[in-house]
């Protein structure tokens, strides 16, 4: 079998999944809602069209075909607007990388994770249709992550988007900062993890050659490590690296690395970004925000402000949002966004910061992340503004099958919480003692 | 940077006067007329137009603007919305630093699982960024103190977000005493008990204990040097008199049902305090007039508070049993949970604008004992008011300023 790596000049970004198995046939035309595509302005009175899993049409009642044997949803009254994509997220229990060594790149998110976790269900119930299931921070390089789409399925082969050679769609998570300062073999201080993550890398880099000098001239290639191969995936570009940083410096060693070594990386939680916001603008690198309700906590994360998505904004750098579920609650996801708005942020930044923005993080934005004919029929059903805590989630549909139903007694359970929605043990979170 | 409105912020920074949010009790307390299109009471109706009067830091009249007379020469807010300052009914702000490194760490003292004499008095840092951060945000009094996490953790008080020294801030010393039950009491290996049970063995025998203290040695009893003075037992003995409530953090069922029965067998005042599954128990606890401190709103579902739902400040309204929101203690991030924020999650979940006010504002202050001071906008209360550019429970909504004691303590739009 080939190393995935070997794979690379293939297309890689995710695009085949299987759809789900139960959907009902023919054309779904929901008519009246108000419409918030995110890649166009709202649409009063709107229709959008889904058929097989698929946006087929979208746009203003008076310019929009609805096919003669679509079923017709009266949604006069609600919002419409994409399913939420959440870029960092934690249900399920994805144990990843152990206590044994601070970089472990070989273990995977996926390995662990159990969908049928209430987690799913809370997800479900905030809006979110996508999610990056990452394992935690308190490594240097803790593991593969996994996007899923939050169908009704089983087992994560249900959930897990997919890359073009079957397997499953991720990143790599990383860590800089205090989470893993440990006992050896983990680094004490800064300047020693970062010297691991690039003699990490260096590795990575003389793997990747040994295999193509091989394969040209016969010569015997490297024994098979997987740790290397999944860097090898990093380099190669086809495995976006999610990097969780809070403080000025140490996200700018982020910018570092990756100028060093040229892999593609999300800046995560990003707590001083308003320090350094002109730097990662200049980077053209996107920043996954957490906001949480009060600064501190960790002395990392001892300056975060509400202004950071208003800041990296305003220099031009790209914002998303993450709810690091268990750090925030993902019933509660557009209410971070509603604190990025509080910030300074524009709504419209702010939305897409949770939908479009969030897609493009995770090299998903051709499939997810705005109302837009040929993407994949995920989206979700307020009763009103969704920036306003008042406004509740009614329905939640990935890929035309609906997910979620604030009006069936059970999931309406989900979304306010309740006998069994809750995780009895400890939850997963963060490995270490970091977000 | 900040996300300010710029017609209202404009007018109402341009009129603030100098900052003060250290000015101190022994201070005269400010002079101040307050306009807002609306004024939240807690006492009534909303007021439109409305107009606060505060005179040496103590309101003297509330009502349309329209009706009442504007003292020549007063500084003037003004603000799209006035509430009263909020009151969060239980927290560890002040001790739960916001650093949450171990030389930041008061809010639990791990050498004994039963320490009812440490006093928050003794542990209070008034110039923590999390009093700053909550003030900003509308919380004039915190009832604070020790975490849960030992039996007893030590004894709380109440504070308002103001001052340089703990003396300055102190509204009341020695308000309650905090206990856990259930798995937060557990420590297993710590000296503490390793059993939800075996924490209330250990409480029962303090309590007798301290009973015992707090009876005088009979008449020709052998006895009869006077007894040394002993802190813990002393605490406790308040609390057997009634002097002072228990106030027992409980989340299951099983624990809040414990708590009740040690109240039954010990006659002490019980105040219960996040009571996740409190919902099972209301007939019991409405019975026994026991107020409910209730969680955060978005606190946590796992554990001991799988349970959770944002439905129950809702539901624990509508039976009428006297309770109040608070933040309780969060041990990572967010270091402290935010009053109003918990509050519009609340107001959003079937409890309503004025209900969810209310349990930050006038029901805090009665449980408390304090409501003669605070808690509502009323002539004859302090005159501590939070300001804001629309509806305060809104998420894009800012809390444009707050005043203690009629001077200004924050002037940050947040």
């Amino acid at each position: 079998m080939l190393p995935p790596l070997l794979l690379a000049a293939a297309s890689f970004w995710p695009q085949e999944a299987p759809r789900s198995p139960v959907l009902e046939p023919g054309p779904l035309a929901f008519v009246g809602a108000q419409i918030i595509p995110i890649d166009g302005p709202p649409i009063p009175g709107g229709v959008l069209v889904v058929q097989d899993g698929i946006i087929i049409h979208v746009g203003p009642l008076d310019l929009t075909p609805i096919p003669a044997d679509a079923r017709i949803r009266d949604a006069s009254g609600l919002v419409l607007m994409p399913g939420l994509v959440d870029t960092h997220n934690h249900v399920g229990g994805p144990w990843a990388a152990d206590s044994s060594h601070p970089i472990q790149p070989e273990t995977r998110a996926f390995d662990s994770i159990d969908v049928e976790k209430p987690g799913f269900r809370r997800t479900r119930a905030g809006g979110i249709t996508t999610a990056n299931i990452m394992p935690g921070s308190g490594h240097l390089i803790s593991g593969q992550t996994v996007y899923v789409k939050l169908r009704l399925g089983k087992t994560i082969d249900d959930l897990a988007l997919r890359n073009p050679d079957g397997t499953f769609a991720g990143g790599m998570k990383m860590a800089n900062g205090t989470n893993s300062r440990r006992e050896p073999p983990f680094p004490g201080t800064r300047a020693k993890a970062a010297a691991l993550v690039r003699s990490s890398f260096i590795a990575a880099g003389e793997y990747r050659d040994r295999l193509a000098r091989a394969r040209a001239d016969g010569s015997t290639p490297p024994a098979r490590d997987l740790g290397l191969e999944a860097l090898g995936e990093v380099l190669a570009g086809t495995r976006i690296v999610h990097h969780h940083t809070h403080r000025h410096d140490d996200i700018l060693s982020v910018l570092r690395l990756r100028e060093e070594f040229g892999f593609r990386v999300v800046l995560h939680h990003v707590s001083d970004a308003w320090k350094v916001a002109d730097q990662i603008a200049a980077a053209g690198v996107p920043s996954s925000l957490i906001l949480v309700d009060s600064p501190g906590g960790k002395l990392e994360a001892h300056d975060i402000r509400f202004e950071n998505g208003a800041a990296l904004e305003r220099a031009g750098a790209p914002v998303a949002f993450h709810t690091d579920d268990w750090i925030t609650d993902g019933r509660l996801f557009l209410r971070m966004a509603a604190l990025g708005v509080r910030g300074g942020m524009s709504r419209a930044g702010a939305l897409s910061g949770v939908t479009l923005s969030a897609a493009e993080m995770l090299g998903l934005e051709d499939r997810i992340g705005s109302l837009t004919v040929g993407k994949d029929a995920d989206f979700i059903l307020l009763d009103g503004d969704p920036l306003s805590i008042y406004t509740k989630i009614m329905e939640t549909w990935v890929e035309g099958q609906r997910v979620f139903d604030r009006n069936d007694p059970e999931d309406r359970l989900a979304a306010v919480g309740g006998p069994g929605v809750g995780e009895e043990g400890s939850p997963f979170c963060c490995g270490g003692d970091g977000s | 940077m900040r996300g300010i409105p710029p017609l209202c912020s404009a007018l109402f920074l341009a009129l603030f006067p100098a900052l003060d949010a250290g000015a101190d009790r022994t201070s005269q307390g400010g002079n101040l007329v307050i306009l807002a299109d609306v004024v939240h009471t807690a006492a009534g109706a909303p007021i439109r137009n409305g107009m606060i009067l505060i005179e040496n830091g103590r309101i003297t009249a509330v009502g349309p603007a329209a009706g009442l007379e504007q003292p020549e020469g007063w500084t003037v807010l003004r603000a799209p919305v006035a509430t009263p300052g909020l009151v969060d009914a239980h927290s560890s702000v002040g001790l739960a630093g916001s650093l949450n490194i171990r030389h930041d760490r008061e809010e639990r003292e791990d050498s004994e699982p039963i320490q009812p004499e440490l006093s928050a008095f003794y542990a209070y840092n008034p110039s923590d960024p999390l009093v700053e951060w909550v003030r900003s945000l509308g919380v004039t009094t915190v009832h604070t103190g020790h975490a849960p996490g030992q039996i007893i953790s030590g004894g709380t008080m109440i504070v308002k977000t103001r001052g340089k020294t703990v003396e300055d801030a102190i509204l009341l010393r020695d308000a309650m005493v905090a206990a856990t039950l259930g798995d937060g009491a557990v420590r297993d290996g710590k000296g503490g008990p390793g059993t939800p049970s075996k924490a209330i063995a250990m409480l029962r025998a303090e309590l007798i204990k301290a009973g015992e203290y707090a009876s005088p040695p009979e008449e020709g009893a052998q006895d009869e040097k006077p007894r040394a003075r002993d802190l813990r037992l002393e605490t406790l003995a308040a609390v057997l008199a009634g002097e002072r409530p228990l106030l027992v953090t409980a989340h299951r069922a099983r624990d809040i049902l414990a708590a009740i029965r040690l109240q039954e067998e010990f006659g002490f005042r019980l105040v219960l305090d996040g009571a996740t599954e409190c919902a099972t128990l209301f007939p019991r606890i409405k019975q026994a007039g026991i107020p409910v401190l209730l969680h955060p709103t978005m606190q946590r579902p796992f554990g001991e508070t799988a349970n959770t739902s944002f439905e129950t400040a809702a539901n624990l309204y509508a039976t009428g049993i006297p309770c109040a929101l608070q933040t309780g203690y969060e041990s990572y991030v967010p270091r402290t949970r935010v009053l109003l924020f918990e509050a519009a999650v609340a107001a959003s979940n079937g409890l309503g604008f004025g209900p969810a006010l209310e349990l930050v504002t006038i029901s805090p202050a009665r449980i408390l004992g304090i409501a003669d001071r605070v808690g509502s906008l009323e002539a004859g209360k302090d005159g501590d008011v939070a300001l804001f550019d629309g509806d305060p429970f809104e998420t894009t909504s800012h809390c444009i300023g707050v005043v203690i004691e009629g001077v200004v303590v924050s002037d940050i739009v947040r």
